[in-house]
């Protein structure tokens, strides 16, 4: 016993050491702080930029923090920068924005996930190729589509309107979002819906009482993909909407790129970390959450 | 067989294609009421899919399905008065035991206290009344097995229907769960059918067993019918561990002719008046009788040990006769050295005899 102890050669028995600085080690956590540097960096100069004012920004260190603090520019790309048309800064793109993205997501992902469930458990006759067609479309370049739908839009007469818009995102969600909620439910155990029907639950019955609860991971999936699509949107933006509701990453180009005067780097800076906020955040809350989706899940019952 | 005149469960000429593939052919069944039915076979011979079709969670081909007395052809599921127990439990993962219990009967539109009522009862019976207010996460194999039992136990039905309810679980809590099953029928009297592929289960469970090979059934009769007088050739292989042994030769004048010589077949039963012709002759390793007693038998051959497997209350030996591999069931208490030459002995009353080209019984 003792002689095993004083030796330093240990006979092997309980945990196996593990060594700090092994190879697999050094290449997971030197890449990772690469990657870091690399999305970190620009995020840092346009922090530090957009809290200094414009005589600071001009003397050209983009990495040194701020003489002097300034919440200047936030506030005047939040409501006082202009656009070509208004000076009422972001804060109309972000409220139009809003009005765009929560009907949409919610349109959107409550159609995909009753399609997906429809087809992946009450399949009908040709259900494979109503599904195949949706596949197909996702592959479809939507510039394609672009000037097809202007026209369609202005028969239905919400051409230039946020209806409108709600509509294109709904649809041109629907194959990705359909593809994931028929994956994710051709992935629980068909008994479990022979159960159910035994048990007399019928099409919603068994969505909303067993589908449903079980499904919390995947939904938070879908929810992250459409916020952060929608939100980011800009070509349908521009193109179906007109220009006082046009959303915000509309409005961000256009502050940005607005000709008048000198350019407000700082209040350019600022715009884009609030264009960016609501993504960011989404990531932030929704990551905590999906984690515990998943572990909550444990679907295997 | 004799006919049924009220059955439970009645299936006529029921068959069910998936596409081109015919899974059911011409199948006809009749259940009597209360009887414990057993569908047995090989993997893939369409157990699963007869009991979906009776279920009605496959819609058929062709054919008719009746239970108690009722065309149930184009019913729900739920309006047939069947409970189902699924081999992966498929308990309702984000509802409590006592949701899963009662979810049937809540889209019943069941009364409240009557549901109570049956709960506590099914709880009971089953002794899961502890487990009552626990997600299925939290429950061992065993017990969610018997809350999958509960579930069919609270709807209150005339059959209940099993699909290898135990297949997922140790041998000994399989043995367990066996007697339980066994113990609820005679408590109920309920009609029930279930699908294994485990023979003992088979055997210990059954009223009656129904052998499928290809959709169809091939022999539907009593646990001992089916060991003492198999139907076929199929059916004699499937039942029995290790399988019956075959002697190829020919039926002649009541006697068996074969590379091992000419036999008498005083004492065989004949179900047919016409047996003569090439015929399979079949006899099971515990019906084979070794050392002393084989002299007392009136079939009487010689072997060769090539291979001995002591199972602690016995042996199975493998030996050759003549040119033919044979097991043999010998006490546990036998000694025999592998090279050795031993008597082996039986009678024609315990043998069994197949035509070689339909391959049914003689
Ligand atoms: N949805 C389906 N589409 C096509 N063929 C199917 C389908 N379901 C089952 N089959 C086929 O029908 C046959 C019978 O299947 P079934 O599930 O009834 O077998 P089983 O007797 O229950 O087998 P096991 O003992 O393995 O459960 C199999 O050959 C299977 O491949
Ligand atoms: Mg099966």
């Amino acid at each position: 016993m003792s002689t095993a102890t004083q030796s330093p050669a240990k006979t092997p028995r309980g945990p196996k050491p593990k060594r700090a600085f092994s190879p697999a080690n050094i290449m997971i956590y030197g890449t990772l702080f690469v990657v870091s540097i690399y999305y970190l960096l620009p995020l840092y100069v346009m922090v530090m930029t957009s809290l200094k004012d414009m005589t600071e920004v001009r003397m050209g260190n983009i990495f040194s923090p701020p003489v002097e603090i300034t919440f200047e520019p936030w506030v005047k790309a939040w409501a006082e920068a202009c656009t070509g048309i208004n000076c009422d800064g972001l804060s109309r793109g972000f409220w139009n924005s809003v009005r765009i993205l929560i009907p949409s997501v919610v349109v959107s992902i409550a159609v995909a996930s009753v399609s997906g469930y429809a087809l992946s458990f009450w399949r009908f006759k040709g259900s494979e190729l109503f599904f195949n067609i949706l596949i197909v479309g996702a592959f479809i370049p939507y510039q394609i589509m672009l000037y097809p739908i202007v026209i369609i839009l202005r028969e239905l007469g919400v051409y230039g309107t946020l209806t409108g818009l709600v509509m294109v995102h709904t649809i041109f969600g629907m194959p990705i979002l359909t593809l994931l909620f028929r994956n994710y439910f051709a992935s629980v155990p068909e008994e479990l819906f022979k159960a159910a029907r035994v048990d007399g639950a019928g099409f919603w019955g068994i969505y909303v009482q067993i589908m449903l609860p079980m499904s919390l991971p995947i939904f938070v999936v879908a929810i992250i993909l459409q916020v952060t699509g929608i939100w980011n949107d800009f070509l349908f933006g521009v193109v179906f909407t007109k220009p006082d509701i046009y959303p915000m990453t509309v409005q961000l180009n256009n502050i940005v790129n607005s000709v008048q005067g000198v350019k407000e780097y700082n209040v350019n800076m600022a715009a884009t970390l609030l264009t960016g906020m609501v993504p960011l955040v989404i990531y932030f809350v929704s990551g905590k959450l999906f984690v515990r989706g998943i572990a909550a899940g444990a679907v295997k019952g | 067989m004799d006919q049924i005149v009220n059955p439970s469960i009645s299936i006529k000429n029921l068959d069910l294609s998936f596409g081109a593939v015919e899974v059911l052919k011409n199948l006809n069944l009749d259940i009597a009421d209360g009887e414990f039915v057993v569908l047995l076979g090989s993997s893939g011979c369409g157990k699963s899919t007869l009991l979906n079709c009776i279920a009605g969670l496959l819609d058929v081909s062709d054919g008719e399905i009746h239970i108690s007395g009722k065309n149930v052809t184009w019913e729900e599921p739920s309006q047939r008065g069947i409970g189902m127990v699924f081999q992966s439990y498929a308990l309702y993962p984000q509802m409590t035991v006592e949701g899963n219990l009662t979810f049937g009967l809540r889209n019943a539109r069941v009364p409240k206290d009557e549901i109570a009522a049956r709960v506590e009862k099914a709880a009971k019976i089953l002794q899961i009344e502890p487990l009552l207010k626990r997600k299925p996460a939290a429950l061992s194999g065993g017990q969610r097995q018997r809350v999958a039992i509960g579930r069919a136990l609270v709807r209150d039905v005339d059959v209940f229907l099993f699909d290898e309810p135990l297949s997922n679980l140790d041998a000994k809590l399989r043995a367990d769960l066996r007697v339980e099953i066994k113990q609820l029928h005679q408590q109920l009297g309920n009609t029930m059918i279930y699908v294994t592929h485990d023979q003992i289960e088979a055997m210990t469970l059954a009223d009656r067993i129904a052998i499928m090979l290809n959709g169809n059934v091939l022999q539907f009769a009593s646990p001992y019918e089916i060991y003492n007088h198999p139907a076929n050739k199929y059916v004699a292989t499937f039942i029995g561990s290790p399988t019956m042994n075959f002697i190829e030769g020919s039926v002649h004048g009541g006697k068996f002719d074969s590379a091992l010589g000419t036999h008498s077949l005083d004492g065989y039963d004949f179900t047919t008046p016409s047996p003569d012709g090439p015929a399979w002759l079949g006899i099971r390793p515990e019906h084979m009788a070794t050392g002393d007693e084989a002299a007392n038998k009136p079939i009487q051959l010689e072997g060769r040990v090539e291979f001995v497997e002591p199972l602690g209350s016995d042996t199975l030996t493998r030996v050759t006769v003549g040119d033919q591999h044979m097991w043999v069931r010998m006490d546990g208490q036998a000694q025999v050295k592998i090279g050795e030459m031993i008597p082996i002995g039986f009678s024609a009353t315990q043998a069994h005899l197949f035509d070689t080209t339909t391959e049914e019984r003689l």
